[in-house]
C-alpha cells in the first residue's frame, strides 16, 4: 500500500493532505490514492521532485508523535504492573510474617481509614471557603483587581508540601493546641473531640487543616474556571429581573457550575488521599482512633514515607502493597472526577 | 402661592429603603471599636481582634441592612461578606507560611558557607557544641541543592520530549481517534496519582529491573517525570491547540509537508506558552518530596554522579533535618538548617514561576496589528 503511494502517484500526496488539513495519513487515505485519475499527474510533475527527505520526515515524525503518546499509555500500565509485581510477596504472605503479625488486609485497614479522615477533614474546611474565594474572583472583586488576586491563591499551590508539613510542625500545631484544650473541655462528649487532647497539637484534625491549605488552591482555579463560563446572558437576565448579586450566583452561577464544583472536589480529594509530606511531618501517628484532637491515627502515603526508606525484604513489598491501594482509590476517584468534567464537555472550557 | 411651588426635597421612592453610602465604614469602625473593647476584656491579640471585628461588621451591616432594606438585600449583603471573608481566610496561610520561612530562614541562609559546604561529616557532637559554646555552625546544603538541580534536569530532559511530542500528536495527529481520547484520559488521570506512588512506582521498576534496593538520582528522576509529564502534556497541548488553522492551512497551501509545518510554523508560535508550561512543571516537581525519598535514599556527601550512589535532595534535606535531627538532643541548629533550605526552596519554586510569566511574555507571538 505504502509502496504504491511512493510509486505512481505521489503527486497527490501533498493534494490530499491538504484537504485533510490536520488529518495523519491514514490507511483509508491511502487506499484511495491509487484510484485516482492518472491524468493530473502529468500536470503536477514539478511536484514529484520534491519527495525524499521530507516525505521520509513527515512518518518519522508522526511516528515519533505516536510513540510518546502511547509510551505515556505503558508507562500508567507499567506503574500498575510494577507495583503489583512487588506487592505480590506480601499479599501472599503467611499471615504472621507481616507488620502486626495479622495479615495484610488487618495491617492495611486502620491506614485507608485514617487516610479517609484526613482527607474528609480537609474537603470539609477547604470546600466552602474555596468556592468562596473562586466566587470572590469570578463576580465580587473588581475587575482590574480579579486576576491578581487569582495569582496570589495560585501562589498557594507553589510552595512545596515539605514547607508546608514544616509550617504545620512548627507554627499551626504550636498555635493550635490550646484550642483542642477548649474543645477537649467543652465539646468533649463528641466522640471525635473526646480528650484529654494532644499536648503538642500533632494530630489528624491538625494535619486535616494543612491538607485543607493544600488542596484550597486546586478546587479554587478550578471552580473559578467555570464560574467565569457562566453564560453571560443568564447572569444578566437575572439581574434585569432585579435579582440581587447573591440571587443572580444562586439562580445561574451555581446551577450552572454544579457539577465542575462536584469534580473539583472530587480532585482535591484525589490530592488529599495521596498527599505525603505535610501528614508524615505533622501527624504524630499512632493507632486508629475516633478522636481527632489525640495523637493517633496514620495515613497511607505517610506510612510509606516514613518506613520505606529503611525498609528491606517482605516489608518493601508491604508498602508497595500499601502504595497500589492507594493508587487504586485515588485513581478511582479521579476517573469519576474526570467523568464528571468529560460527560459536562461544554463546561471544561474547550472551544 | 409661593408654598405649593416650592420643590419638596422628598427622598424619591426608588432610593427609598437603602442604606447610605458610607455605611460599611461606619459599621467598620464601630465594629473595630468594639472588637478592641472586647478583645481587652480577654487579653489583646491581633488575630482575635481581627476575627472579632469580622463578625462584628458582618452582623451590624446584615442586621442594618435587614432593619432598613429587607430580607433581600441583607441576604445579598450577608453573602458578600461570606464571600470576602472566605478569601481573607485563604489569605492566612499564605502570609503565615512565608512569614515563618523568613522568619526562620533567614538567620540560616545568611550563614557563611550554608550554600558552598555540604554535610559531609558534621555530626551532632558539632551541633551540641554550636548550642552550648557558641561555635560557627557548620554544614549546609551544597549537596543538596546539586542534588535538586541533577535530578530536576534529568527529569525535565525526560518528560519534555515525551510530554511535547504526546501533545503534538494529540492535536495535529489525533484527530478524535480512540487512541487519542485514551490518551487524554490517562494523562488527566495520570495528574491524580499521588506522588508517593510515583516514587513507589520508580523504585519497584528499578528493583525488578536493576536489582533490590537500587537508589539513585536517576530513579528520583524517572519517579519525577511520571509526574511532570501530564503537567507538560497537559498545557503544551492547550497552548497547540490555540494556534491558528489559518497558519497551518497556509503553510499546505505552499506545499510544507506537515511536519515542517508543525516544527517551523506551529511551534514557534506557541512557544512561549509552551516554554512556561514547562517552566510551571519544573516548579511543581522541584518541592516533591516523597517520590525522592523513596528512591534517591538521603546522602550527606555531595554525589554528582545520578547513576549511582544515594543522593540528596532540598526537600529531603528539610525532612531529615526535621525529623531526625542531627544531634538528638540540640535539635536548634538542625531545625535552624532545615528552615535555610525550605526558604531557599521557596525562593527556587518563586523564582521559576516567576520565570514562566515572564518567558510568556517575552517570546509571546506578535499579533501584527
Amino acid at each position: 500500500m505504502a509502496a504504491a503511494m511512493e510509486q505512481g502517484t505521489d503527486a497527490f500526496v501533498p493534494y490530499i493532505k491538504i484537504c485533510r488539513a490536520p488529518a495523519a495519513v491514514t490507511s483509508a487515505a491511502e487506499t484511495r490514492i491509487p484510484s485516482k485519475p492518472k491524468d493530473r499527474e502529468v500536470t503536477t510533475t514539478s511536484l514529484t521532485k520534491s519527495r525524499g527527505a521530507g516525505h521520509a520526515g513527515d512518518k518519522v515524525f508522526s511516528a515519533a508523535t505516536l510513540a510518546a503518546g502511547c509510551l505515556i499509555l505503558v508507562v500508567l500500565f507499567g506503574v500498575a504492573l510494577f507495583l503489583v509485581i512487588q506487592a505480590v510477596p506480601a499479599l501472599v504472605a503467611p499471615p504472621d510474617k507481616i507488620q502486626g503479625g495479622e495479615g495484610f488486609f488487618t495491617y492495611i485497614w486502620p491506614l485507608v481509614i485514617g487516610t479517609l479522615i484526613a482527607s474528609v477533614i480537609a474537603l470539609v474546611i477547604a470546600t466552602p471557603i474555596a468556592i468562596g474565594v473562586a466566587l470572590f474572583i469570578s463576580h465580587f472583586a473588581p475587575r482590574k483587581l480579579a486576576s491578581g488576586l487569582g495569582y496570589v491563591i495560585d501562589l498557594l499551590a507553589a510552595i512545596p508540601s515539605v514547607v508546608y508539613g514544616a509550617w504545620g510542625v512548627a507554627f499551626l500545631a504550636k498555635e493550635i493546641s490550646p484550642s483542642y484544650n477548649w474543645l477537649a473541655n467543652n465539646m468533649g462528649w463528641l466522640p471525635i473531640f473526646q480528650g484529654p487532647a494532644s499536648a503538642t497539637g500533632k494530630t489528624i484534625l491538625t494535619a486535616g487543616i494543612v491538607l485543607a491549605v493544600m488542596v484550597l488552591p486546586i478546587i479554587t482555579s478550578l471552580t473559578r474556571e467555570i464560574f467565569l463560563q457562566t453564560p453571560k446572558l443568564h447572569e444578566e437576565a437575572a439581574l434585569a429581573l432585579g435579582a440581587t448579586r447573591w440571587e443572580m450566583i444562586r439562580m445561574t452561577v451555581l446551577p450552572f457550575g454544579r457539577p465542575g464544583i462536584i469534580s473539583a472536589v472530587m480532585l482535591g480529594l484525589g490530592r488529599a488521599l495521596g498527599e505525603t509530606m505535610a501528614v508524615a511531618l505533622v501527624l504524630s501517628s499512632g493507632v486508629l482512633t475516633a478522636s481527632l484532637i489525640q495523637t493517633g491515627n496514620q495515613t497511607i502515603a505517610a506510612e510509606i514515607a516514613l518506613n520505606f526508606p529503611e525498609a528491606s525484604g517482605l516489608k518493601v513489598s508491604t508498602l508497595i502493597a500499601a502504595g497500589l491501594v492507594l493508587f487504586v482509590i485515588t485513581l478511582g476517584v479521579n476517573m469519576i472526577a474526570r467523568g464528571i468534567i468529560t460527560r459536562h464537555k461544554e463546561f471544561s472550557g474547550a472551544n | 402661592m409661593t408654598s405649593t411651588l416650592t420643590p419638596v426635597r422628598k427622598r424619591s421612592a426608588l432610593t427609598k429603603g437603602q442604606l447610605p453610602k458610607a455605611a460599611p465604614y461606619i459599621v467598620l469602625a464601630v465594629a473595630l471599636v468594639l472588637g478592641a473593647a472586647i478583645l481587652a476584656l480577654i487579653g489583646f491579640n491581633a488575630f482575635g481582634w481581627g476575627l472579632v471585628s469580622a463578625i462584628l461588621f458582618a452582623a451590624g451591616l446584615v442586621g442594618w441592612s435587614l432593619a432598613v432594606e429587607g430580607a433581600r438585600k441583607a441576604k445579598d449583603k450577608l453573602a458578600t461578606c461570606l464571600v470576602v471573608g472566605a478569601f481573607l481566610i485563604a489569605l492566612l496561610p499564605l502570609f503565615s507560611v512565608i512569614w515563618t520561612v523568613l522568619v526562620n530562614g533567614l538567620p540560616g541562609l545568611l550563614d557563611p558557607g550554608f550554600l558552598n559546604t555540604s554535610m559531609n561529616g558534621v555530626t551532632g557532637a558539632f551541633d551540641n557544641k554550636t548550642v552550648e559554646e557558641g561555635a560557627p555552625l557548620l554544614g549546609g546544603i551544597y549537596h543538596a541543592l546539586m542534588g535538586t538541580l541533577l535530578i530536576t534536569v534529568l527529569a525535565t530532559l525526560i518528560s519534555v520530549p515525551v510530554g511535547l511530542l504526546t501533545a503534538i500528536y494529540l492535536v495535529e495527529y489525533g484527530e478524535d481517534r480512540a487512541l487519542a481520547r485514551a490518551i487524554t484520559f490517562f494523562v488527566d488521570v495520570m495528574t491524580g496519582i499521588p506522588s508517593i506512588v510515583a516514587g513507589l512506582f520508580a523504585a519497584a521498576a528499578f528493583f525488578a529491573v536493576v536489582g533490590p534496593g537500587t537508589k539513585t538520582g536517576a530513579v528520583a528522576a524517572v519517579a519525577l517525570s511520571v509526574l511532570m509529564i501530564p503537567v507538560v502534556v497537559r498545557s503544551s497541548e492547550e497552548m497547540l491547540k490555540i494556534v491558528p488553522n489559518e497558519l497551518r492551512e497556509a503553510a499546505y497551501a505552499l506545499g510544507v509537508r506537515k511536519w515542517r509545518t508543525i516544527l517551523k510554523v506551529v511551534l514557534p508560535t506557541a512557544i512561549s506558552g509552551i516554554a512556561s508550561g514547562i517552566t510551571l512543571a519544573i516548579a511543581r516537581v522541584i518541592g516533591e518530596t516523597a517520590p525522592i525519598l523513596v528512591t534517591a535514599g538521603f546522602a550527606t556527601a555531595i554525589n554528582t554522579n545520578v547513576f549511582s550512589g544515594w543522593m540528596a535532595s532540598l526537600p529531603t534535606f528539610i525532612y531529615t533535618q526535621i525529623l531526625n535531627p542531627t544531634s538528638p538532643s540540640n535539635p536548634d541548629p538542625s531545625s535552624q538548617r532545615a528552615w535555610g533550605a525550605a526558604l531557599v526552596l521557596i525562593i527556587l519554586v518563586m523564582l521559576l514561576n516567576l520565570g514562566a510569566r515572564l518567558i510568556a511574555r517575552m517570546f509571546a507571538p506578535k499579533t501584527g496589528r
